[in-house]
């Protein structure tokens, strides 16, 4: 028998606080994201003002190399993978039928130990100097004996705490995908989103341990003396290479998967059509997937290692792209025969196509190691990876967020602006990225400061830094439509494309809490378009409407992350010179530190010995919601 | 399907799967594991990586190495892998008294080797053996001392939980509690005898 | 100095692989270009349509016929691939008739060294344009990369007795220019040098002139200054020191690999060979931030003259 606890339900900030809602955690995904995007957009901004001219002197050359190091990690681990994982939690419970997800209050750890992460990454600014070695922090650059100050400690402790925060989220969305699905939703019938989640969720679990082992020897190294990285101590630089690609490349996968998933989901929709291959598709992906991790050592070709190893991995490399032309193919042929409808979303969408083929198709020429030889650390470099992450990933989040923004929130976004908002951002795209392949053939190297005059560099710099700010306009738009869309009424109906194809587009616009008032029986592929192909408006349900148990809200997550903070602080702290007061005290015996994570510990004490009984919504209540009928 | 739905009288046969929240933990639980394997596995190639980079003057691993303490350390770990399948098996049949105690010679077996462990690295910083020698100690402390960390974790976990099952009994809570703990001890055990072999043998025979 | 323009066989090798990979996924770029834009145009949704579209599950020939060609294009660009990654790691170090070249990175300058003539120099690789140049790359701290577009791609310049190995051909004289392609600190892009091919004679003239002595400032004060500020860390001409060898640096083609000499001066960073001096020493920092070069203790003058001095210190070739 199902019995009443009594739970306290917060509201206003102290919801958002301690909410274990994954809808409610995608939002905030997106909130922390959007605001590390913007950090990080600005500092490409800066990067590029002080390469618009020969010998320009705009920023210092220390502080360059602080913005470009801080644009890339900011880039990849705060503002990409949150905005992902906003879209994976907002949607992918909606789309196999689940309540929640595997493990509510995992979940929110997962959001507070990334965002504590972000920040104590960005806090850097205002101590003493951000990280300035390069996203890939490559030893020796990035020891004490070239790096003396805070910056690098900053890189080595954000990133482990934001990691553990992704490594979580990943183990969730796993967990959730294999145990959680509706009644009917086999996995070969699971949209395309939700099966790119699921293997990005994998690569996440087999990857980010990788990272975490890397930081954990670079910073041991930092803060403790260790020789992992000193060659004066027998250390082994290009181990941390390889370390850090047997990491980085199956992220960009990571990174670029869930992309996938949401092209696939708006172009069947707006063309009115099932996808194209569906079982090529996942065929597809997961193949990726599973080659991400044999590639690694393409990044590192010109390290020295030797013909053998750099024949393999050439080959390797060029292999995936036959997945992906498979998916490139199967989305053109989605279209063909189809009805398209020029949404906002779907030009996103189909801007992505033959953009992300032109990065797909550098990635090729940079698999061939000796012509690698040439390109390799030089701006076309930044202009594959720009036109990959960019011009695929970006697209993708933008045309999911144009695409679920009513399922989110209530409301759909201003077609007339985020049309503006796709043009100005398309075309800044490629302008700021397409001249930097020439530049890159001429010689430019990536990652310097600034050039001399006469080498033929200048007006490809100078449209690049036009058009990045033409990429500055477009998210300027779309901040404006999300503004001025906040201030509509909430009057979004379930399915406003009205061409959904999936599960969430079956219930209220946004989802109530409990998501599914009864759990729906999933009938094939495409389940919600398959019953209204046959003329119903909603979902068969798979149960009788009943109480429905909800996990209760929780602080400990958010003290869990603030622990871990202060606890990083007190690490890298630990060696100053304090005099040889209470301060000193504290830090140079690694009190503080110590203090952070009892206070993390003790929450995980706390919550094994407190039962979570949660609270049940009753169908009274159920009925009692709008749109909802029993 | 509430967590909290206590099956009145007897409980099923395999308890921690009896819910779908322990169902859910069981299966998060084995995920956890494929990226501690991760971890572990890349520690072990640094080690690897490093293990001949003894430096000048600085003792080497044939030197240290004292195999009958790690073969002690060994057989006791592997003990108490033992002893906590029995609490498992305790568990199955319902047998809460036999299970307590099983668990706890499993935290005392844990505790011995923990102690044997910090005997050792003592024995070896006064040796000239510190974390900051050269590569070859950075990446040994590393690696067996994450080890060490996570039966310090396991052991402070399963007398948590010990401490839980006096409270409030064997329910469909707690025993997925137990059995996922279970996993995660044998899985230490996995990685010492890895440990064992690649470091200690591995180190001795150079 | 574009790859698009290699005047040697190394780096037309490369350009070759390229100019393959290029014209390949051009193509297929125009061709999911025109499929694209058909699809685009031909299926648009006209105003009020409300018919279903055929819900086509896929299409196994179409499948199969986007995953062989692919495999086919690929087989393509893989075998010219495999053989250019061999045919590039071929090993000079033990070749009699290549010029052997040991080439260590510093933050952030180049030092060269022949080991088999007894010659060491700094920012300016000579070559003569008749032999095959064997390189082993090292790096004296942190990770470069030594890179001349127009001659060879790059290779990492590693720590720690980890050497890397290279060659490359020259067979028109000239110059070129080189960088480093490796984030190695604040004036990572400030780490140019170059290269210059000869032929055999001037090559020998100017192995002959760099072990040739060299005369000191007449004017003793200014030797004295030289000796006591400047040639504790650097040497003219001996192999010993640390930090650049200053051993014709008025022929140089820069100062500091950064500084262009020229007499006819057109963009900020040219200047003559004196005036280029004279900033450097002046204010190292200001013309490369990060340098080891500190600001030395001197007056203007002071400047001025070691200046005039160094700029004399001219290679007959």
């Amino acid at each position: 028998m199902a019995h009443a606890h009594k739970v306290k339900r917060y509201s206003g900030l102290m919801d958002w606080l301690t909410t274990v809602d994954h809808k409610k955690i995608g939002i905030l995904y997106l909130i922390a994201g959007g605001f590390f995007f913007l950090v990080g957009g600005l500092e490409a901004l800066l990067i590029r003002i002080q390469l618009w001219k020969p010998l320009n002197d705009f920023v210092a050359a220390h502080t360059y190399n602080e913005l470009l190091t801080m644009h890339g990690t900011t880039m990849i681990f705060l503002a990409a993978m949150p905005i992902i994982f906003a879209l994976m939690n907002a949607i992918v419970p909606l789309q196999i039928g689940a309540r929640d997800v595997a493990f509510p209050f995992v979940n929110a750890i997962g959001f507070w130990t990334f965002f504590a992460g972000g920040v104590l990454l960005n806090v850097s600014w205002f101590a003493g100097g951000a990280p300035d070695a390069g996203w890939t922090s490559y030893a020796p650059l990035a020891t004490n004996t070239f790096s003396g100050g805070h910056g690098v400690d900053y890189y080595v402790i954000g990133l482990q705490i934001a990691g553990i925060g992704t490594l979580v989220g990943g183990i969730n969305f796993l967990a959730t995908i294999i145990n959680m699905r509706a009644p009917g939703m086999s996995f070969m019938r699971m949209p395309m989103f939700t099966w790119t989640a699921f293997i990005t969720s994998a690569l996440i679990l087999f990857a980010f341990p990788a990272l975490t082992v890397g930081l954990v020897a670079m910073m041991f190294d930092r803060l403790f003396g260790g020789n992992f990285f000193e060659p004066t101590n027998g250390g082994n630089a290009v181990l941390w290479e390889h370390i850090f690609w047997i990491f980085g490349h199956p992220e960009v996968y990571i990174l670029i998967l869930p992309a996938f998933g949401v092209i696939s989901e708006v172009i069947s929709t707006f063309s009115r059509k099932r996808l194209f291959g569906y079982s090529s598709m996942v065929f597809a992906t997961v193949l990726i997937g599973f080659l991400g991790f044999m590639v690694w050592a393409h990044h590192m070709f010109t390290t020295g290692l030797g013909p053998v190893a750099n024949a393999l991995f050439s080959i390797a490399t060029m292999l995936i792209a036959v997945p992906t032309g498979i998916k490139i193919f199967n989305w053109l042929f989605t279209m063909w025969g189809g009805s398209i409808k020029f949404t906002t979303a779907n030009l996103f969408a189909i801007g992505f196509v033959p953009t992300f083929v032109m990065g797909g198709v550098t990635g090729v020429m940079l698999a061939a190691a000796p012509a690698d030889f040439q390109y390799h650390d030089s701006y076309f470099v930044v202009a594959h990876f720009h036109y990959v992450i960019v011009g695929g990933l970006i697209l993708g989040l933008f045309s999911g967020l144009y695409y679920w923004w009513p399922k989110m929130f209530g409301r759909v976004l201003h077609e007339g602006l985020g049309k503006l908002c796709f043009w100005t951002f398309f075309i800044g795209f490629h302008l700021t990225f397409f001249v930097q392949h020439f530049l890159g053939l001429m010689g430019m190297p990536r990652r310097v400061w600034t050039y001399l005059d006469g080498q033929g560099f200048n007006n490809l710099n100078m449209i690049s830094t036009v058009g990045a700010f033409l990429m500055g306009v477009g998210t300027i738009v779309f901040l404006l439509n999300v503004v001025i869309t906040s201030f509509k009424p909430r009057n979004a109906t379930n399915d406003p494309w009205e061409d959904g194809r999936t599960l969430e587009w079956s219930i209220p616009s946004p989802a109530p809490e409990y998501n599914f008032a009864q759990t729906p029986l999933v009938r094939g592929y495409d389940a919600f378009w398959k019953e209204k192909m046959e003329g119903k408006k909603e979902m068969l349900p798979a149960e009788p409407l009943g109480s429905i148990h909800m996990p209760s809200p929780s602080i400990l997550p958010l003290i869990m992350a603030v622990g871990l903070f202060i606890s990083g602080l007190g690490f890298m702290y630990g060696k100053g010179d304090y005099g040889d007061g209470f301060k000193a005290f504290l830090f140079n015996n690694h009190i503080v530190a110590i203090i952070g994570l009892a206070i993390t510990l003790a929450c995980m004490f706390l919550r094994s010995v407190i039962d979570d009984h949660g609270f049940h919504i009753e169908p009274d209540e159920i009925t009692g919601d709008k749109g909802v009928k029993a | 399907m509430s967590a909290h739905s206590h099956v009145d009288g007897k409980l099923p046969h395999e308890p921690e799967k009896a819910t779908l929240e322990g169902r859910n933990k069981v299966l998060g639980f084995w995920l956890f594991l494929g990226a501690e394997t991760v971890l572990f596995g890349t520690l072990f190639s640094a080690f690897l990586a490093l293990r001949h980079q003894v430096g000048d003057g600085n003792p080497s691993s044939q030197e240290l190495f004292e195999l009958s303490t790690t073969a002690w350390a060994t057989f006791i770990l592997l003990t108490s892998s033992l002893t906590s399948v029995f609490a498992i098996q305790a568990m199955h049949t319902n047998k809460v008294k036999s299970m307590i105690i099983w668990l706890v010679v499993t935290v005392l077996l844990g505790l011995g080797f923990l102690a044997l462990e910090v005997v050792e690295f003592a024995t070896y910083v006064d040796e000239g053996h510190k974390f900051s020698t050269s590569a070859f100690s950075s990446s040994f402390y590393t690696l067996v001392g994450f080890h060490g960390a996570h039966v310090l974790f396991g052991v402070l976990w399963i007398s948590i939980l010990i401490a839980q099952i006096f409270k409030k009994g064997l329910t469909v809570v707690t025993a997925p509690k137990i059995y996922v703990a279970g996993i995660y001890w044998h899985f230490i055990d996995v990685v010492w005898v890895f440990i064992f072999t690649v470091v200690y043998l591995m180190g001795k025979v150079g | 100095m574009s790859t698009l323009r290699p005047q040697g066989p190394v780096a037309e090798e490369q350009f070759g692989l390229m100019k393959l990979t290029i014209t390949i996924m051009v193509i297929v770029i125009l061709i999911v270009f025109v499929i694209a834009g058909y699809v685009i145009i031909r299926f648009r949704r006209r105003p009020g349509d409300k018919t279903i579209p055929v819900q086509v599950e896929g299409n196994h020939k179409l499948e199969i016929i986007w995953t062989v060609i692919p495999i086919v294009l690929l087989i393509i660009i893989g075998i010219p691939t495999v053989n250019t990654v061999f045919g590039l790691a071929k090993d000079h170090t033990k070749d009699p008739n290549a010029l052997q070249v040991k080439v260590t990175a510093h933050q952030y300058w180049w030092e060269f060294e022949y080991p088999n003539l007894g010659v060491k120099t700094a920012q300016e690789l000579l070559v003569p344009n008749d032999v095959i140049i064997s390189v082993e790359a090292k790096t004296a701290d942190v990770l470069h990369s030594f890179w001349v577009p127009s001659l060879f791609g790059k290779i990492d310049t590693n720590p720690g007795g980890n050497v890397n190995t290279m060659y490359f051909e020259a067979p028109k004289t000239g110059v070129y220019l080189g960088k480093c392609a490796e984030l190695c600190g604040p004036s990572h892009s400030l780490m140019d040098f170059k290269v210059k091919v000869v032929d055999r004679a001037s090559f020998d003239r100017w192995v002959a002139a760099m072990k040739n002595p060299v005369a000191p400032p007449q004017d003793q004060e200014v030797a004295d200054l030289l000796n006591k500020q400047c040639l504790s860390c650097h040497a003219i001409g001996s192999n010993g020191a640390a930090f650049p060898n200053l051993m014709g640096i008025g022929s140089r083609q820069t100062v500091a690999g950064i500084l262009v000499n020229t007499d006819q001066p057109k963009y900020e960073n040219e200047g003559s060979v004196e005036q280029n001096l004279e900033k450097w020493i002046a204010d190292p920092q200001a013309v490369k931030p990060g340098t080891l070069m500190p600001k030395v203790d001197l007056t203007q003058d002071q400047v001025k003259a070691i200046a005039e001095y160094l700029a004399g210190l001219k290679l007959d070739y």
